[in-house]
């Protein structure tokens, strides 16, 4: 696949665990769509098992985890893993609150970008397209 | 009628003035104030200028730090903290888990567990987050929707357990679960089940509680969500209107209870709106609650507030900046008379705040109250041409969504607000409003300074941030384990039964249920999943 070519992409964007706070996947899912990426919204409260199994039966390219809570440390390695359990290797990247302290802990858990408070919409893009094209920097 | 300046003098000769010099540092004689004689006055209908005639010289808000982290024993240390520091109010933060009303081992509950708050399973987590804390000398804020009733039976039983009877007890329940569906997403059952509990809270607050604030009718979490503050404003004062329409149809006289709902708005970047904001809503619920509602009580008709700054203004990027603009804002709050205050710490875009940060925006209103002087005269931008100009259009953009709203409830704001949720309408202007203004940001149209603009100093070291491990999780599982293991099984599960039957007959107030269930160490989320079984669960269709 061309990663140049925003058409050709699908992004699942997701909400996992308790946090209710949607106005920045909302937001990130508008700004997507405007840079011609398909997306598709899994909504409110989802588990691990519930988003890599969206993200493998919709075969997206990429999965955009929004996360405020700071339950980024247990539930984005088990997103990962959970798509990794079934055989697929779809790159996931995570927008929202995490400090810098944990960043070194996400990449190694598999996390391919990590987008803090402030990106603009043409960061936000691009990681998209590095995690898709598989060259995140690890 | 009598002369409104003449209505002002009287209150303000009839309330208790604090000791202090009201002059300004060159020694000028300040009134406490200034207008023209026909004009509006704080403490005279429609309170446009205050609600009360002498405002911050007789008291200064209440400065309120919310707080909650981990367990409940490391949020009482932090309370107790605050307590010395000056704060003399307290504000609890729950965490994710204990919001939804799911406890500390639900499997949903996995890495959530204390983190955006303090975990409560059981009234052992609330005699540990009170410990050594005089319910009965100070007033306690709990910021909790979907199951307050639940946590405003907990604390009864605590506080009565300490000695504190449930009539001394002062503060407020947020319990506004019509931004829950609109903006924060904290829903656990259906709209209609959820407006019932709202119903008995209110009706036993009115009854055995009068010092207690039963709904603080909450417009922070809309703008937080992305609305602006038109938006903001007229949502809030729509569910406001809701909740005096359900008490009403429970049997209650408006002014058994309006005087005890709060409000609590956001206080944003954009500084002369925000105050005419705080204007535009006082005079709007007087009129409202006078005219449609026929309030005579002076209580229902002042509209008080409690103010928290924008969240959503800090920025990750040199974080100190945020100090600045948490000053902006406070100031903003207290020009625009509020009641009570919470002040962002500056890290609170990286992480929940250290102690150290948390200091610093208490101190930040104390700099406001003592320092500046700005406490001596009410109102003091009122009759400013601009400032009039703003509150006179916001109040008109504020009908005009009434107007919608009241006509997608067939003239109830009632229904206006459900059939509203129900068809995605609040949620959708507000997802629309806030990415409009992420455009406006991408577009440069918006600087934000250290994140558009000026960004030397943004590759230094972050500061330290707190941290809230795995082993608090641990910790408040086994807790739980150890109470449930400790209390008698079957009285749980008739406090449970009782629940269920009183939850079948949509007549019966549900608190005394409660009450008995929290006695005997019932959980949160066993309450809760008791009153799904009979209510249901809430599920939002997702839309972008």
């Amino acid at each position: 696949m061309s990663t140049s070519d925003n058409q050709s992409l699908r992004v699942l964007v997701a909400k996992v665990g308790l946090d209710g706070h949607d106005r920045g996947v909302k937001v990130v899912a508008r700004l997507l769509r405007d840079a011609g990426i398909e997306v598709i919204y899994t909504g409110l409260f989802q588990t691990p098992e519930t988003v890599a199994a969206a993200a493998v039966d919709e075969d997206v390219d990429v999965v955009g985890l929004s996360m405020l809570s700071g339950a980024h440390m247990t539930l984005a390695p088990l997103v990962v893993q959970a798509i990794r359990a079934r055989g697929a290797d779809i790159p996931v990247v995570i927008g929202g609150i995490v400090p810098n302290h944990d960043l070194e802990e996400l990449k190694a858990a598999g996390i391919a970008e990590i987008l803090g408070p402030g990106a603009p919409a043409s960061e936000v893009v691009e990681a998209v397209r590095r995690a898709a094209a598989g060259t995140s920097k690890v | 009628m009598t002369n409104p300046r003449k209505q002002w003098q009287e209150a303000f000769d009839a309330s208790p003035i604090r000791h202090d010099k009201f002059q300004t540092m060159s020694g000028i004689p300040l009134e406490p104030i200034y207008g023209p004689e026909g004009g509006e006055f704080p403490g005279v209908y429609p309170y446009t200028r205050g609600p009360y005639a002498s405002m911050y010289r007789s008291k200064l808000w209440t400065m309120r730090l919310f707080a909650g982290f981990g367990t409940a024993i490391d949020t009482n240390q932090r309370f107790k903290d605050i307590l010395q520091s000056g704060g003399d109010g307290l504000s609890t933060a729950f965490d994710m888990p204990t919001l939804m009303g799911l406890d500390s081992d639900d499997p949903m509950s996995l890495g959530e567990v204390g983190r955006c708050g303090v975990a409560i399973d059981t009234l052992a987590d609330m005699r540990d987050l009170f410990a050594d804390i005089d319910l009965g000398g100070i007033t306690t804020s709990m910021t909790i929707n979907s199951p307050a009733a639940v946590l405003l039976a907990m604390f009864v039983v605590q506080a009565e357990n300490a000695g504190v009877p449930r009539v001394k007890l002062g503060g407020t329940l947020q319990n506004d679960i019509l931004k829950e569906y609109q903006a924060q997403k904290e829903f656990v059952f259906p709209p209609r089940q959820s407006m019932r509990l709202v119903r008995d809270t209110v009706a036993f607050t009115a009854a055995e509680m009068p010092r207690w604030n039963s709904i603080s009718i909450s417009g922070y979490h809309i703008r937080e969500a992305g609305s602006t503050a038109a938006e903001e404003l007229a949502f809030t004062l729509a569910n406001g209107f809701a909740y005096v329409e359900l008490a009403r149809q429970a049997g209650l006289p408006v002014d058994a209870f309006a005087p005890r709902l709060s409000f609590f708005f956001n206080a944003h970047i954009d500084f002369f709106e925000e105050i005419a904001k705080y204007r535009a809503a006082r005079r709007i619920w007087a009129r409202w609650l006078s005219q449609r509602y026929g309030a005579t009580s002076e209580r229902s008709m002042q509209l008080r507030f409690h103010t928290q700054t924008a969240g959503v203004s800090l920025t990750a990027q040199q974080p100190e900046v945020n100090i600045v603009r948490t000053a902006i804002e406070a100031l903003a709050s207290v020009l625009g008379g509020t009641q009570s205050l919470h002040t962002n710490s500056m890290d609170e875009a990286l992480a929940l705040p250290t102690e150290r940060s948390a200091r610093i925006a208490l101190r930040t209103q104390q700099v406001i109250a003592h320092e500046t002087n700005v406490t001596h005269v009410a109102d003091p931008l009122g009759g400013s041409y601009y400032v009039e100009a703003l509150t006179d259009q916001i109040e008109q953009m504020a009908e005009e969504i009434f107007a919608k709203i009241d006509e997608m409830g067939g003239g109830s704001m009632l229904e206006g607000c459900i059939v509203g949720i129900d068809e995605n309408w609040f949620q959708g202007r507000i997802a629309d409003s806030a990415y409009e203004l992420e455009r406006a940001f991408n577009r440069g149209e918006r600087t934000i300074v250290g994140v558009s603009k000026f960004l030397e100093g943004n590759d230094e070291d972050q500061m330290e941030t707190l941290r809230i491990t795995h082993a608090d999780e641990q910790k408040q599982r086994q807790r739980l384990a150890s109470v449930k293991q400790d209390r008698n099984d079957s009285a749980v599960l008739d406090a449970l039964d009782r629940l269920a039957k009183d939850a079948v007959d949509p007549e019966v107030n549900l608190m005394p249920a409660l009450i008995d269930a929290s006695q005997v160490y019932a959980t949160v989320g066993e309450m809760m999943n008791t009153m799904a079984g009979v209510f249901g669960r809430h599920i939002e269709v997702p839309t972008i």
